[in-house]
């Protein structure tokens, strides 16, 4: 490797006066895929997006030498728009997260395709079109002719992320910008994406930047790695020397914050949620004239039975679309099914009314910590809600002490944030957010807790605190935990119990280490084979 | 840093505040209703005080008969009488008028020239075809433009807020059924309604108010109904409803305060399409009943004589005037609440 292909020189970007890429050197060889691994806010979309003159509303200072082959070495940074344009999809392209938004949803896949080549490499339409299809073919995708005449939504996810690597590899680039390639994918689905980069990368010997906040996706893919922390780059090195001598403190607390299992002896005791043969059904409307008059319908869970003792966390694990999130919300009394479901003594009657009492028992935490908490309330209006339904007559003064005790509990403290109960929720961060949400479903003392997906929307080092307090919180409150994750790390962490789901059906059941170390079903197997199987034996 | 209890509200009200230009025609804008609203000190053809044989009057807030100055009648006293002014002069009698002594009914007998009359000492901004002082025109016409305006936007707020809510909230057949309604009610032809209904009642204010609000909360409840769409499924309403909270709570604590912003957004183009739409109907001759104050009557009197430059010139820059502040504020507030503005 003589020179490299992209050689960035403090490259420094920033958005009004808030500088989010401080001064970062890099470089990229011919044909060598790099990773650019930080949590989320460490500026490493923006680096990419960036070299292309694509992150809009920044200014950028440094420089971003790309050395072509044919040619003299180009500033990225000082080139105009009109020769960014020139260079962007035929020599740097890029591939973003969500494959569904970044499709054009008007436009055939094989007509994007086919625009990119007629744009850039001046083909007539028809050759295009060959063209496109032999990319599409490239990728894998089954019947790239019929493939190439539907539009995005027509596609599954993987599909989609294929055609959106056929589209970015039209033209051959030399620098591929890969922003999270597979983090919107499922499980089994980002081993096989992974596997289709590296082999088309050999194949056009093609540089790939590869930003993601996934270690293993690194170890799988990269030959080096640069760990990004708060806009610098702290560590910067060969793949395998990273991982087993990593220098910086963050590297170490990053390579460190895979969760460990700690979870606390469940005594035997009677189950206090019973389910049996849970359905769910979905109204969907069918195609044409007879959807009019009789709605077909989708079934989401099929009969699916389980139950849950004191103190014990039954995983439920599968990929999306596999009813895992429409169970949690049928046993949680906000969604009809049919099939029998006890919790403690009681059931979910029809009338709203009738369910109050039992609403107190059970509780629920969501993913997403920025759309779970209402932006127009104060964290003591939203954790005293709670309070002030299931028991009005609670004084004022009782209700803010209840409230300051529980979020106590979660770890939230006047003298940590002052002012506390007087907050908003934007003032806090993702990992605090979802500690609130943790206080307000504490605070009626349930006696199970929902958790759809807790820590997915968490940078890693923050998942592994909020795992550790739900853990505690269990000790403590001898809490039952319905834990939904498509995440296997999670539920090894988690759960004395695990659920494989997959397409509305349990196709595994059983204790959480043993199905986890010998699993019968093959989808349960794939599962654990693509969560880095050599991770969590190290880690169990 | 902003201190730690700021509220999105509070928030957006700062964001509001540095928007100079809106933030300027707020306040002017509210000083000119203000004035508006106290249009009786200062533009008005009965004095503010009267000191009369010893004695103190408030002719703007009592209505006394000609005899008690001295007159021969017992009607109600014209103190642009010459010989009322005399008599108000004479001794150690005075009077203080308004700044501009004329009412929005007073008719100028004693103009120089016919009517409408040029711009002049007396009328400084001339009268219009009647005879009438065009600047107090102008102020009344401009607070009958605001309330009415106000009222509009009110009750076309309220209506679009709740019919929003309920198809937004509950969805389904109801929000079906209510769609077909509006598509129904909004297919109307409101002209024509409103002109078979001035021919059938008496116009007045309170009647054209509710033939406009009838129609005027169509276009707000379309966009509270997609704020309540987006916002009922947010995680924080379904945590609400895993609280036990009752439908009502759940849209009066946690959809509604979130559904409010296009509603906010929209309050000054809301007023402004009112003036406007108070306006061309009584330039119509569609509106308030003949004898109020209105800008539009004056923009059609602008029209039939066209040679009297000062009434069409004085109405367009008063009308232009309100709805540019509006305008401004709205675009400011459109911005201040913008979420995808940063906020520092």
């Amino acid at each position: 490797m003589s020179s490299p292909l992209l050689e960035a020189r403090r490259l420094t970007v920033s958005f009004g006066d808030q500088t989010v890429v401080k001064g970062i050197d890099f470089e990229i060889g011919q044909g060598e895929k790099l990773a650019l691994v930080g949590e989320s806010g460490s500026g490493k979309t923006v680096t990419a997006l960036s070299l292309l003159g694509l992150a809009q509303g920044a200014s950028t200072a440094g420089q971003a030498l790309l050395r072509l082959p044919e040619s003299e070495p180009q500033d990225l940074m000082a080139l105009s728009e009109r020769q960014l344009l020139a260079l962007r999809g035929s020599q740097v392209a890029m591939i973003f997260q969500e494959p569904m938004t970044a499709l054009n949803p008007l436009f055939s896949i094989g007509d994007q395709i086919a625009e990119v080549l007629q744009l850039k490499q001046g083909l007539t339409r028809a050759e295009a079109w060959q063209a496109a299809i032999d990319c599409l073919a490239q990728t894998g995708i089954a019947e790239p002719e019929r493939r190439a005449r539907s539009f995005a939504h027509q596609l599954s996810g993987g599909q989609r992320q294929r055609a959106m690597i056929a589209m970015a590899l039209a033209c051959q680039p030399r620098l591929l910008l890969a922003d999270e390639p597979t983090t919107a994918l499922d499980v089994s689905l980002r081993g096989q994406i992974l596997e289709l980069l590296s082999r088309l990368q050999q194949k056009n010997s093609m540089a790939v930047l590869l930003i993601t906040h996934d270690l293993n996706l690194v170890r799988r893919f990269a030959d080096r790695v640069a760990v990004m922390e708060r806009g610098r780059i702290v560590e910067h090195g060969p793949v395998a020397r990273v991982f087993s001598q990593p220098e910086h403190a963050y590297t170490r607390q990053l390579l460190a914050s895979r969760p460990e299992r700690a979870v606390a002896d469940a005594a035997p005791a009677p189950a206090w949620l019973q389910a049996q043969e849970v359905s769910v059904r979905y109204r969907v409307r069918r195609a044409g004239v007879r959807g009019w008059f009789k709605p077909g319908s989708f079934l989401a869970v099929d009969r699916a039975s389980l139950s849950i003792a004191p103190g014990c966390t039954l995983g439920v694990v599968g990929e999306s679309g596999s009813g895992k999130s429409t169970l949690a919300l049928a046993l949680l009394g906000l969604q009809p099914f049919e099939g029998q479901v006890m919790l403690g003594q009681q059931s979910w009657s029809e009338r709203a009314a009738g369910n109050k009492a039992l609403r107190r028992q059970v509780q629920v935490v969501f993913q997403d910590p920025f759309s779970s908490l209402s932006p127009r309330m104060t964290v003591e209006e939203i954790v005293g809600e709670g309070l002030a339904v299931h028991h009005p007559s609670m004084e004022a003064q009782e209700r803010r002490e209840t409230v300051l005790q529980t979020l106590a509990d979660v770890g939230l403290t006047e003298a940590q944030f002052p002012g506390l109960l007087q907050r908003y929720p934007h003032e806090f961060s993702g990992g605090q957010r979802q500690r609130i949400a943790i206080a307000r479903a504490l605070v009626v003392e349930p006696q199970l807790l929902v958790l759809d997906e807790p820590t997915s929307a968490l940078d890693v080092t923050v998942q592994k605190q909020v795992l550790s307090l739900l853990v505690r919180l269990q000790r403590e409150r001898r809490l039952s935990y319905l834990l939904i994750t498509h995440d296997v790390q999670v539920i090894q962490a988690m759960a004395h119990e695990v659920m494989v789901m997959k397409d509305g059906r349990v196709v595994e059941r059983g204790p959480a280490l043993q199905v986890l170390a010998h699993p019968s079903h093959p989808y349960t197997r794939m599962l654990v084979e693509s969560a880095d199987v050599s991770g969590l034996a190290a880690a169990g | 840093m902003a201190a730690p209890s700021a509220s999105p509200g509070r928030r957006a009200w700062r964001r509001f505040r540095r928007n100079r230009l809106g933030f300027w025609s707020l306040l002017l804008f509210c000083t000119l209703v203000v004035l508006s609203l106290a249009a009786e000190l200062v533009s008005n053809d009965r004095p503010l005080l009267v000191r009369y044989q010893g004695q103190l009057y408030f002719p703007v807030l009592v209505s006394y008969p000609e005899k008690v100055f001295g007159g021969d009648f017992d009607t109600a006293t014209d103190y642009h009488d010459p010989f009322i002014r005399q008599r108000l002069r004479e001794g150690g009698n005075w009077a203080i008028f308004a700044p501009n002594p004329y009412g929005p009914k007073t008719i100028n007998y004693f103009a120089r020239e016919p009517n409408p009359s040029r711009p002049t000492a007396d009328n400084l901004l001339g009268t219009d075809d009647r005879g009438r002082d065009l600047l107090a025109q102008l102020i009344y016409g401009f607070r009958v433009s605001v309330l009415f305006a106000l009222a509009l936007t009110l009750t076309g707020v309220l209506l679009g807020v709740i019919t929003g809510a309920i198809q937004g909230f509950f969805g389904g057949k109801t929000d079906l059924a209510f769609q077909r309604f509006i598509e129904i009610w909004g297919s109307m032809p409101e002209l024509y309604l409103l002109i078979i209904f001035s021919a059938v009642f008496a116009p007045s204010v309170s009647l054209l108010l509710v033939l406009l609000s009838l129609f005027g909360w169509m276009g707000l409840s379309d966009y509270v109904r997609a704020e309540f769409l987006r916002n009922r499924q947010m995680d924080y309403v379904r945590a609400a409803r895993a609280m036990g909270l009752s439908n009502g709570q759940i849209i009066w604590r946690h959809v509604l305060p979130n559904s409010l912003t296009p509603v906010v957004t929209f309050l000054p183009f809301r007023m402004s399409a009112a003036i406007l739409a108070l306006t061309s109907l009584d330039f119509l001759g569609l509106g308030v009943p003949p004898g109020t104050p209105s800008l539009g009557e004056l923009l059609s009197q602008g029209k039939n004589s066209i040679d009297a430059w000062w009434i069409s010139l004085s109405t367009f820059v008063v009308l232009v005037g309100t709805l540019l502040l509006l305008t401004f504020m709205g675009d400011a507030l459109r911005d201040a609440l913008d979420p995808r503005k940063a906020d520092r």
